[in-house]
Parts: structure tokens; sequence; C-alpha cells
């Protein structure tokens, strides 16, 4: 038996999440005194994954899995956790991550929990923690399957140094032309810009702000902060700021480790897609609005006379780092 | 086109969230059931289909009685038809194997599913469903044309978007950006007179076993208080946002 991490890059290249995929597949490796086994598709430079834990990696490099293509990579999985005699299989929480999950399951006859937050609290019942409700409860899962696949929701878990020594080796899925229904025709990324999926800080602002020209000083702090830039829906829906932006239950999740808010005022669908957030920092002019119940710091202020003072205080302390 | 729209009925979200029976069980009690956000977008978005290119509209929902009011007004949207596959809904993977059996037999060419349900938040049914019948499937759809047998299907990606090309039959799981909040369709009083004549059919469930199950549910910690910082004093939160809290 082992475990099986789907380590995903993008471009070649590793994200955070990998090594978190990674980090926390050791650690289900050990609980259950198996190996683990890492896959890679295309990655260009697989070494750094043995500074957290993977033992043994496996290279799949094929020129048809260039485009990402759930059903394909859906199918290497399956695959490599035959070869790999691997009943639990761990995969991120990234778009690609949550399209290939459900479908690795099926294909492994496995039960799938999403979400998970934790490590498993027992081995056997297969038991775990995931979030539910939209953060306001988590739910405690059973994985009744003999397979089992783990979806890891993002910066939960963390990363964990553990440098191994770790045997690399080539695998070649057969791969068929079912696998390419799908085809990619073009993919469009904001370039040289911190996403809100990779953003380690989100800097977010509401209908507070007043209007789309006055997203300037938030896009000073963000920028000094290194963070990506959200919005609350109303602010989209408006077309102050693109779709892309919204953020809350029915726009995108935010789980990074600082969310700054200017001008939000924590309605309960908002705080659904935040509240995973590790530290929040409220801006508001109203006392009683309703996120600085949830937030870790607030200020009552003008965001206007605020932000940009916040702003060049955290230039100084930057310079001084 | 023969399009199911797949509906999960959810707790308003606005909802306050309450266990019962130990934390094993959900507390309803006093709680308003709304179709799940996510799958009001794409019923908006195969009204869209039916309007301007032709297609029939059946509405899903797997789940006890309870569900039919959500299903009702599924149809006074504009669905055509509703099938409720009376059972309780498990888990994702028993709930994508009850849908299943249902494309199987109705032969739609275009499934449409939400994201994921404001509940569970699961993300499972959509892409187990299309596994288990080996429909093409699309995640995360903000945008989705057809053209006789071919469709082009927009979804969301990590910081941006990207554009594929397949076939009919297709399964999405779809979100906003199919439609915006402004499209959405409210049910209108005809609409609601008509419902009420319109076929929703109950069907029992194939056997099927759950992959998961619950076992009991915790929430989250309490906050400590917010530390209120003076707006004079900023220096004091770029000091708590170092020292304490570590995040910059
Ligand atoms: C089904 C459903 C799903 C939803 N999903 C989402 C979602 O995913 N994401 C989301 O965000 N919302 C969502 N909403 C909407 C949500 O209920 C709120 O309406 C919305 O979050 C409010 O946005 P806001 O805080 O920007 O605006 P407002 O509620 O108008 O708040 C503006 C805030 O700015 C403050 N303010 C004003 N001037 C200043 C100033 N100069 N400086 C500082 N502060 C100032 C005000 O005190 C106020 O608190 C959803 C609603 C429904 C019904
Ligand atoms: N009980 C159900 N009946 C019908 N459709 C469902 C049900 N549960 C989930 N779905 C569909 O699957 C989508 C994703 O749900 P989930 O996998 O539960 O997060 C929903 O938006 C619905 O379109």
């Amino acid at each position: 038996m082992s475990v099986l991490v789907f380590a995903d890059n993008s471009e070649g290249k590793f994200k955070k999440n990998a090594f978190e995929v990674t980090s926390y597949g050791k650690k289900v490796a050990e609980m259950t005194q198996t190996n683990l086994v890492v896959l890679t598709i295309n990655a260009n430079n697989v070494s750094e994954l043995a500074n957290y834990g993977a033992e043994k990696i496996l290279k799949v490099n094929n020129d048809q899995l260039k485009d990402f293509n759930a059903k394909a990579y859906a199918d290497v999985i399956k695959q490599a956790a035959e070869k790999e005699d691997a009943d639990i299989v761990i995969i991120d929480a990234s778009s690609n991550g949550i399209y290939l999950a459900p479908m690795a399951a099926v294909n492994l006859e496995a039960g799938y929990a999403s979400n998970a937050v934790e490590l498993p609290s027992s081995v056997s019942p297969f038991v775990i923690k995931r979030k539910a409700f939209s953060s306001k409860a988590f739910n405690n899962t059973e994985i009744k399957t003999a397979n089992k696949v783990i979806g890891l929701s993002k910066n939960s878990f963390g990363l964990i140094e553990n440098s191994v020594s770790a045997t690399e080796e080539d695998f070649a899925p057969t791969l068929s032309d079912d696998d390419f229904k799908i085809t990619s025709k073009s993919v469009e990324r904001a370039t040289g810009k911190v996403t809100i999926a990779d953003a380690d800080i989100v800097v977010s602002g509401g209908r507070g702000l007043k209007g789309p020209d006055n997203w300037g000083m938030l896009e000073e702090l963000a920028d000094v902060l290194g963070a990506a830039t959200a919005c609350s829906k109303p602010v989209s829906d408006l077309g102050w700021r693109p779709h892309s932006e919204h953020v809350g239950q029915t726009g995108k999740p935010v789980s990074s480790n600082l969310y700054v808010a200017l001008g939000i005022s924590g309605a309960i669908q908002h705080l659904a897609g935040v509240n995973s957030s590790k530290v929040k920092v409220v801006i508001n002019t109203d006392p009683e609005a309703p996120f600085f119940k949830a937030a870790d710091y607030g200020i009552v202020g003008d965001a206007f006379e605020v932000v940009p003072k916040l702003t060049e205080k955290l230039k100084e302390f930057k310079a001084n780092q | 086109m023969k399009i199911l729209v797949c509906i999960s009925h959810v707790p308003d979200t606005t909802s306050k969230i309450n266990f019962t029976d130990d934390n094993s069980k959900f507390d309803s009690n006093g709680v308003q059931y709304v179709i799940n956000p996510h799958d009001e977008f794409i019923l908006t978005r195969a009204m869209w289909f039916k309007e301007k290119q032709g297609a029939s509209i059946t509405v899903i929902n797997v789940g006890e009685a309870g569900s039919e009011p959500t299903l009702r007004k599924a149809l006074a949207i504009g669905a055509d038809d509703a099938i409720r596959v009376n059972a309780v809904p498990t888990d994702g993977f028993f709930v994508a194997k009850q849908l299943a059996e249902v494309i199987k037999d109705g032969g739609y060419d275009l499934v449409m599913a939400g994201r994921e349900s404001l509940d569970y938040n699961g993300g499972m049914v959509p892409g187990m469903t299309a596994s288990l019948i080996d429909y093409n499937f699309v995640n995360a759809c903000i945008g989705i044309e057809v053209d006789g047998n071919q469709a082009t299907v927009t979804r969301e990606i990590d910081g941006g978007k990207e554009i594929v090309a397949t076939e009919l039959p297709l399964l999405i799981g779809g979100q906003k950006g199919l439609v915006e909040d402004k499209d959405l369709r409210i049910p209108n009083m005809r609409g609601i007179m008509m419902a009420r004549k319109k076929p929703l059919q109950v069907v029992e469930p194939v056997d099927a076993e759950a992959a998961t199950a619950s076992i009991n549910f915790e929430k989250p910690v309490p906050k400590s208080a917010c530390r209120m910082v003076d707006a004079e004093n900023l220096d004091e939160l770029v000091d708590l946002l170092h020292n304490e809290a570590k995040v910059i």
C-alpha cells in the first residue's frame, strides 16, 4: 500500500499547493505506515518535492498532456495509483484539482472527501474533518470505501519541511483518444499579477469605496503588501471591478493568511467566502459593521484617510526589513 | 436540445447553522430552503437556450418530498417538467448514481449542474455523474455556447479563464458568469400558476451505496474579540500584523 499525492504545476513550476499536499501526504503515509509517492505531470524539476517528504516521485512527461485536461489527468492518476498500489490519493483544491478529483474518485471506485482541513482523525474507520456550510461549520466524514480520495483545502495544513532523498522514476501512462474529447482553445491569465487563489495576502474593497475611480489607493496598498486585489459582490455587479475579483459565497473563496477589507460591511454571504482566511483586518466608518465581529484587527475610520496613511507606514516598515 | 438542470435544495444563505442529536444532524428548524444559488445561474442560462435556440428543460432533484417547492419554483421560472428521485441525498456519490441513471434513460444532450452546493460544498456531484456515464465534463463554467453538436465552453481557472471546445453530450458544473445577477429569472404570477400544472414525476431511487457518511458536525471555535486600533495609530497595526499575527 502507499499514499499517492498529485502535485500539480503551472508551466512546469510547482506552486505552494504542490508542497502543501506533499507535506500532508507525508503525514498521512506516516499515520498509515506506508510510503508516499508523488505524481507529477510535465514538471521541469521535481527535486524540490523531496524537501517536503516525497520519497518517491513519478514523472510523467508527455506532450499530449501539455494542456491541462481533467479526464486525461484523472486517468493518469488512476493508473499511477494502481501501479503503486495506493489506496489513498490526495489532490489539492486548485481549480484543476477540484475539477479532476471527483473524476479520479469514480475511476478508482473511491469515496471522495473534498475540503479536508486536517489530517484524518482516525484511519480505521477513516474519518476526516471537512469544511461545510461555507465554513460556518465542519463536518467529520467517514470514507467507507477501500480506496479514498482526499481534496485538501487550500492553506489549511501549511508546509512542513522534511528533507528526504527521493527516488525519481519515469512513468508512461497509457492514454486513449477518449481522454482528449475536450480541447483547449485559449488560456487567458493575468500576467504579473498575484492571483486570489495563490495570494498569501488579499486586499478587498466594498461599496464603501464609492466608485471605480477610488481603487488606486487599494491597488497601492496591495502593491506594498504583494497582495491580490478582490471585491465584494455588489462592486463587481456594478461593474466597478471585474467579476474575477468577486469573492464570497457565490464568488471565489479566499483562504489567504491575511485578508484586508476596506468599506465592506461583512454580510453573511461575504464572510462565508472569506472566513477561512487566517487573519482579517477591517477598515470601516461604521463601528457597528458586522465585519468587526469576524475580524481580528479593526479600525473605525474613513478608508479614504486611513488607507493612504497605512500604505505609507507599510512602505516604511518594508524599507526597514 | 434536451437539457437536464440539476437542482440542489439548500438552506438559505442567511440561515443560522445549528445541529441537533449530539451534533449529528443539521437542525432544519426554522430554516428556509432555496434553490442552490449556483443552480439559479444555470437554470437561467438553460432558459436562454430554450428561448434563443429551442430546448426542452427538465429539472431534477434527488431528495425527499420537502424539496418539491424548490422544483416547483424552477418550473415557475420556466422549466418544462421536473423529476424528483425520492431518496435522502446521503452523499455526493449516491446522488451522482441516481442522476446517472436518469440521464442514461432520458438521453439528455446537455446536463447542467452547479459548481457546488452551498450546504456541504462538496463539488462532487457533477464530476462524478459525468464520469459514471462517460459524458464530457467541464467544471466552473462561466460561459457556454452550443452549435449543433459542438460546444464552446469557458471555464474559470486560477487567475484567469480557459476556453475549451467539446461535443455534446456534455455535463457542466456552472456558476455566475453563465449569466449575471441582473439576468436571474424570478417566478412571476403567471409562471407560478402554470407551474402547478406542469408534470413533476417522482421516481424511486436505484440501489446504490453511499461512499461516505457524515459522523457529526463541529462549529468553528468562537473568535476572540476583534482588537480595535485607533485610526491615528497605524504604527500599532503594522506592529501587530508583524509581531503578533506574523502575517507581514
Ligand atoms: C444568494 C446571495 C449570495 C451572495 N453572495 C455574495 C458573495 O459571494 N460575496 C459578497 O460580497 N456578497 C454576496 N452577497 C451580497 C451580500 O449580502 C451583501 O449585499 C454584500 O456583501 C455587501 O457588499 P458591501 O459590503 O461591499 O456593501 P455594503 O453592504 O453597502 O457595505 C458598505 C460598507 O462600507 C462602509 N463604508 C462606507 N463608506 C466608507 C468609507 N469612506 N470608509 C470605510 N468604510 C466605509 C459602510 O459602513 C458599509 O459597512 C450575496 C447575497 C445573496 C442574497
Ligand atoms: N440532491 C441533488 N439533486 C440534484 N442535483 C444535485 C443534488 N446535489 C447536488 N446536485 C447538483 O450538483 C451540484 C454540485 O453539488 P455538490 O456536489 O453537492 O456540491 C449542484 O449545484 C447541483 O447542480
